[in-house]
Order: structure tokens, then sequence, then C-alpha cells
């Protein structure tokens, strides 16, 4: 089985969800034999070594896209090597947004079912299925493609492991994007990074996340000095990120983040099925919340049924006096 | 510009407040009553306020839905808009995302003349998050997802796009399908005289035949459900209530856990 992993890059290098697809893909081929590429929407002169550690022994690279969004161009490119003749048997994508765009607009152009949101794959002989958490991750929904491929799926971050095999650096193929015409029409003008500081809200050890039980944007600075003081990142629930207290970067649950820290403190958040799915991997789960029927408290090791307004400032005071 | 034609997309759901349930076909029950989905309720909004802006033109709805309902269209309605086109067809039950994709797309071709089409990033109750850039690609159309403000500005379309460490400053020329984020715009409650009016609004009625896409629902999905199961629970944790030292059972735990 061929399997294309389409690749992501942060910061010069392959983002750790494209890396865990690459290590699943990997596996899978090494079992029932096949070869795994990398699908890069850009410049993968600085990947190819860290690609081909983690799986690839191929990479296909559109070169800079030139403010096309990713979606409609890379789709464009892969659908090209296709009908060139080098068409996989399944497609992996990291469920970002760009994956899904690029995922969306190339099973219209192959004609193809799309399975989103998986945060597992299998393959039995030619049967290939996946698995998606609904209800808040309480049921799990195993679903197999028909028909002929490729199949295409996106995953979930943190599904898989990313593990290097010590592979050599993958050979780059350039894949340029052909001419997409009037569909290629939107164009990024300008590019806008929203800054944080501490360790990356998905990478970090300790998250401390606050809802809309903080009452106001002004409070949501004792979910700072909380995370800080734990040398974590701070987190919201979709409530407050929509009311403009944070940015969408720190965003947590089903449209945004996937975390799985160690502890995890959750304080004024209710437990809505599409906050828990991006959090209830987590090893230790703290909640705050004053109401003691909250949801949260299903999933909670420790759950404190109080006010955030009296909790959080003797939580923060305890652990200043520590030092 | 003056004037100009907005269509959106708004998905009828099962009530989120009522636990969700699989049929026997394993599929998401959707027998009972539909309502709007609140995800679309912000792409109504923000077609009104575009419509609105430019001095003139009209929204317009497309909904896929079995059993012809239409109570989360008339809310749409209610709010403003001034018509609507139901695809409801038995045949189309089990139809995944690009069936879906397909059929609003034939859909939108038949209501006429249109300038912007207008999604969510996704449903509440499917939340595939596809269909939107699915659409585009059926249309023919180029497509801003992930809008978290949009304006026009002479015949083009700026908005900013949301990644996932900030945003971008995106345009794109018009006609486009756009996707819009939670919390872009403020969703205007319908007013009295708007459900009033909202009863005698136009809403035409399809099927996929009509529409000329096939295959459709089970037939046309490349994909069958294989076996459904209960996650692994959680252990049940210590729940205790705050008496004022609640904070030293976060700390002791800490401690626990040797995080401090
Ligand atoms: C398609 C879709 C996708 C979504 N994606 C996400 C997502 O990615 N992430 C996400 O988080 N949500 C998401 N949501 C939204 C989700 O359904 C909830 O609306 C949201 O998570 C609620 O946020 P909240 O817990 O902060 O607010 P609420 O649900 O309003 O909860 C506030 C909680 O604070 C408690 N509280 C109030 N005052 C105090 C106090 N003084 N002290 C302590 N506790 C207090 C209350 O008891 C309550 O439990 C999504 C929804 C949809 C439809
Ligand atoms: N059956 C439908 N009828 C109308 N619009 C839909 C339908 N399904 C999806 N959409 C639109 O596409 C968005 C994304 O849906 P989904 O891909 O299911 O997450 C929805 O929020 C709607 O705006």
């Amino acid at each position: 089985m061929n399997i294309w992993v389409f690749s992501q890059e942060a910061s010069g290098a392959p983002t750790t969800a494209t890396l865990e697809l690459l290590t699943k893909a990997r596996l899978l081929a090494s079992s029932v034999g096949g070869d795994v590429t990398a699908f890069v929407g850009g410049d993968a002169s600085a990947l190819a070594a860290s690609l081909g550690e983690h799986g690839a022994t191929k990479v296909y690279a559109t070169g800079d896209l030139a403010g096309k969004l990713p979606g409609v161009a890379v789709s464009a490119a892969m659908k090209a090597v296709i009908d060139g003749g080098d068409s996989p048997d399944l497609i992996m994508f990291p469920q970002t947004t760009e994956g899904r765009d690029v995922m969306s607009r190339l099973s219209v152009k192959l004609d193809r079912t799309v399975l989103t949101n998986n945060v597992d794959i299998s393959v039995d002989g030619g049967s290939v299925s996946v698995t998606t958490p609904i209800f808040g991750g309480n049921v799990l929904v195993t679903t197999s493609f028909s028909g002929a491929g490729p199949f295409l799926a996106a995953f979930r971050p943190k599904s898989f492991a990313a593990e290097s095999a010590g592979g050599a650096a993958a050979a780059v193929t350039a894949t340029p994007v052909p001419d997409l015409g009037s569909i290629g029409a939107a164009q990024v003008v300008a590019v806008h990074v929203e800054a944080t500081s501490g360790p990356k809200l998905d990478e970090a050890a300790i998250v401390v996340s606050g809802g809309r039980g903080l009452g106001e944007a002004a409070k949501y600075e004792m979910v700072e000095t909380l995370a800080k003081l734990l040398k974590g990142a701070p987190g919201a629930s979709r409530a407050i990120v929509d009311a403009g207290w944070v940015p969408y970067s720190y965003q947590v649950g089903q449209t945004g983040k996937v975390v799985k820290p160690g502890v995890y403190i959750a304080c004024g958040i209710s437990g809505a099925t599409q906050h828990m799915v991006g959090m209830k991997g987590s090893k230790n789960i703290i909640a705050i919340n004053k109401d003691k029927e909250a949801p949260i408290f299903g999933i909670a090791d420790l759950g404190i049924v109080g006010d955030v307004h009296k909790v959080l400032p003797k939580l923060i005071e305890a652990l200043q006096s520590r030092g | 510009m003056t004037g100009m034609n907005v269509i959106v997309c708004v998905k009828q759901i099962p009530d989120p407040a009522t636990p969700g349930a699989l049929g026997s076909d394993n599929t998401l029950k959707r027998d009972g009553k539909l309502i709007l989905d609140e995800s679309d309720s912000y792409g109504v909004e923000m077609a009104l306020q575009l419509v609105d802006a430019a001095g003139g033109g009209e929204v317009s709805l497309v909904s896929m839905a079995p059993n012809g309902e239409v109570s989360g269209l008339r809310t749409a309605l209610a709010m403003g808009a001034a018509k609507g086109t139901l695809v409801s067809d038995p045949a189309l039950q089990g139809s995944d995302a690009l069936t879906t994709a397909k059929v609003l797309g034939a859909a939108i071709q038949k209501m006429g003349a249109f300038d912007l089409v207008i999604a969510a990033t996704e449903s509440s109750d499917g939340y595939t998050g596809t269909v939107p850039e699915q659409l585009a690609e059926v249309l023919g159309l180029p497509s801003v997802t992930f809008a978290k403000k949009v304006t026009i500005n002479g015949g083009t379309l700026e908005a900013n796009r949301q990644t996932e460490d900030g945003f971008d400053e995106v345009t794109c020329p018009l006609p486009a399908v756009i996707s819009v984020t939670a919390g872009v715009v403020e969703p205007r409650y319908p007013s009295f005289k708007g459900i009033m009016a909202a009863k005698s609004k136009p809403i035409e009625t399809v099927t996929a035949g009509d529409l000329g896409v096939t295959p459709v629902g089970w037939a046309g999905a490349g994909q069958s459900i294989v076996s459904v199961t209960q996650a692994e629970a959680r252990a049940a944790g210590e729940i205790i209530e705050d008496d004022g030292e609640g904070f030293a059972k976060i700390v002791a735990y800490l401690e626990n856990m040797k995080v401090i």
C-alpha cells in the first residue's frame, strides 16, 4: 500500500502532527508493504532530513505557494501527480485548517469520500478502516472505505506517537502547482502571528485553561499567572475565544488544539463535548467549577466545587509563597 | 458595487441540548424536530450585514434536510433572509460530505445569480468541516475558509482568515465561497415582526432527482460503518466542595504528581 502524508511545516521544521502521521504511515507500510511519500505544499529542502527520518522515502514539494491558499493549490498539485500516473492508495492529512482544505478540494477532484476527525487507522488486506470519537469521545465509530482509492483521511493531532526510525533524508521531487485559473484567485496579502510566551499550548506538560466562569476578560490574568507559576501554557474554551478575551490560538477542543498534558486544570469551564474531545487525553485533570453538576467533573481526577474567584487567588498565593 | 446577492448554507440539526443518539443504521438520528444550527446563524447575520452594506440585493438560503424540514430555515428567514431552497429526499439518507456538497452545489446553481456563498467552518452535529471547501470546488469558485472578519471593497472580498497561530489577510474576487467562524458577528434575534413575516416567505422544495445528482445517500457514500464501541471511561475522581481550603487540595495533588 502506497501512502502519502500531507506534510506541513512550522518554523522551518515539519509539524509534530506531520511526523506523527509519517510514523504511522511507515508502520502501516512496513506491515503490508509499500512506500511512504511526504507531500509538501511549499519548499521542502529544510524538511527532507526529518521527513526521511520519520519514514518518508520520497518527498513531493510544490515550492513556494506565492500567497495562494494551500487548499486550492496543493490539491491541484496532488491531482497533477495522480494524473501523471503516481496514484497512492491512501492519503493521510493532519486535521488542521490547511489539511482539511486540501483534502476537501482533492475529494471533489478525485470524486472520493473523506473521513475526518480520526484518531486511529487499521489496514486489513485491502480494507482500510479509521476510528472517530463522537459524543465528546465517549463512543468510538470505526468506518471502512469502500470502492477504489485513493482513500482520504484526516487525523487529529496526537493520535499517534512521532518516532524517528533513522531513515535517510528523502529525495525531493518538484511538483509545481499547475495554472489554477480563477479558482485560485484568493490571495494572502499579509500574515499576522499572534505571539505567545512560554511553552506551546499543544506541547506543554501542564495546561491551565479558563472558561466563561471567569466572568470577565480581565480575570483571565489569573489563568495566565497560574500557568506561568507551573511553567505551563494557558488555554481557553471556545466561549471566551468567541467573546474576544483571548486569541484563537489559545482554544482547546474540537476546533482548537488537542492537548494531552500531564496535568490539565480547567477553571470555570463546563465541559462541553467539543471541549472535552480536545483535552480528555490529559493524564490528570483538575477542575474548578461552582456547579457540582458540571460535566467536567465527570472526567476530573480532582474536582473542586467552588468559585474560581476564591479558589484561584488562594492557589496562586500558595504557589507564590513556595517560591 | 450596488446590491449583492448572498446565498447562505444552513444546516438543520437535532437540538444539541438533547443528547445525541445513533439510529439502527449507526448514523446520527435526525428524525425528530430539527433546528437551525447555531454555527450557521453567524453566516446568516454576516450575509444580512453585507447585503445591507452593499445597499441592496438579498439573502437566500439553501439547506439539505430530511422529512421536508423547514423550521431552521424559518428561523433564518425570520432573521431577515428573503427566501430559501430545501433539498429533501429519502434517497439522501446516509449521504457523505462529498454528496452533500454536490447536492448543495446543484441547488445553488438553480438559484440564480449570486455574488457570494457563505457556510460555517463546521456543523455542530457532523463537524466534518469539509463541505464549504468541497462546495467551492463543485462550483468551480475561489474560496476563503475560516474567515473571522469579512468586508467587501469594490467587488473584492477582504477577509481575515484564522490560522493555527494568528491570521492572514486574504483578498478574493467575487463570486466566491467563504466559511465563517463562530463569533465573527453577533447574530440578531428574530423580532416578532420577522417571525410573522417569515411564515409567508417562499421556500422551494426540490429532490435529488430534480437536481440530477446521482448516486446519493448510502449508494453514493464511499464509506461504511463497521463498528461502534464505548470508549474506555476515565476512573471516577475525587470531587470536593470548597470550604475555603480547596486550593490546598490542589497544591497537595500537584505535589503528589511531582509537578511542584
Ligand atoms: C461546531 C462546534 C465546535 C466547537 N468547538 C469547541 C472547541 O474547540 N473548544 C471549546 O471549548 N468549545 C467548543 N465549542 C463550544 C462548546 O459547545 C461550549 O459552548 C464551550 O466549550 C463552553 O465554554 P465554557 O465552558 O467556557 O462556557 P459555559 O459552558 O458557559 O460554562 C461556564 C462554566 O463556568 C461555571 N462557572 C460560572 N461562574 C463560575 C465561578 N464563579 N466559579 C467557578 N465556575 C463558574 C459554570 O458553572 C459553567 O459550568 C464548539 C461548539 C460547536 C457547536
Ligand atoms: N445539509 C446541509 N445543508 C446546508 N448546509 C450544510 C449542510 N451540511 C453542511 N452544510 C454547511 O457546511 C458547513 C460545514 O458542514 P460540515 O462539513 O458538515 O462540518 C455547515 O456548517 C453548513 O454551513
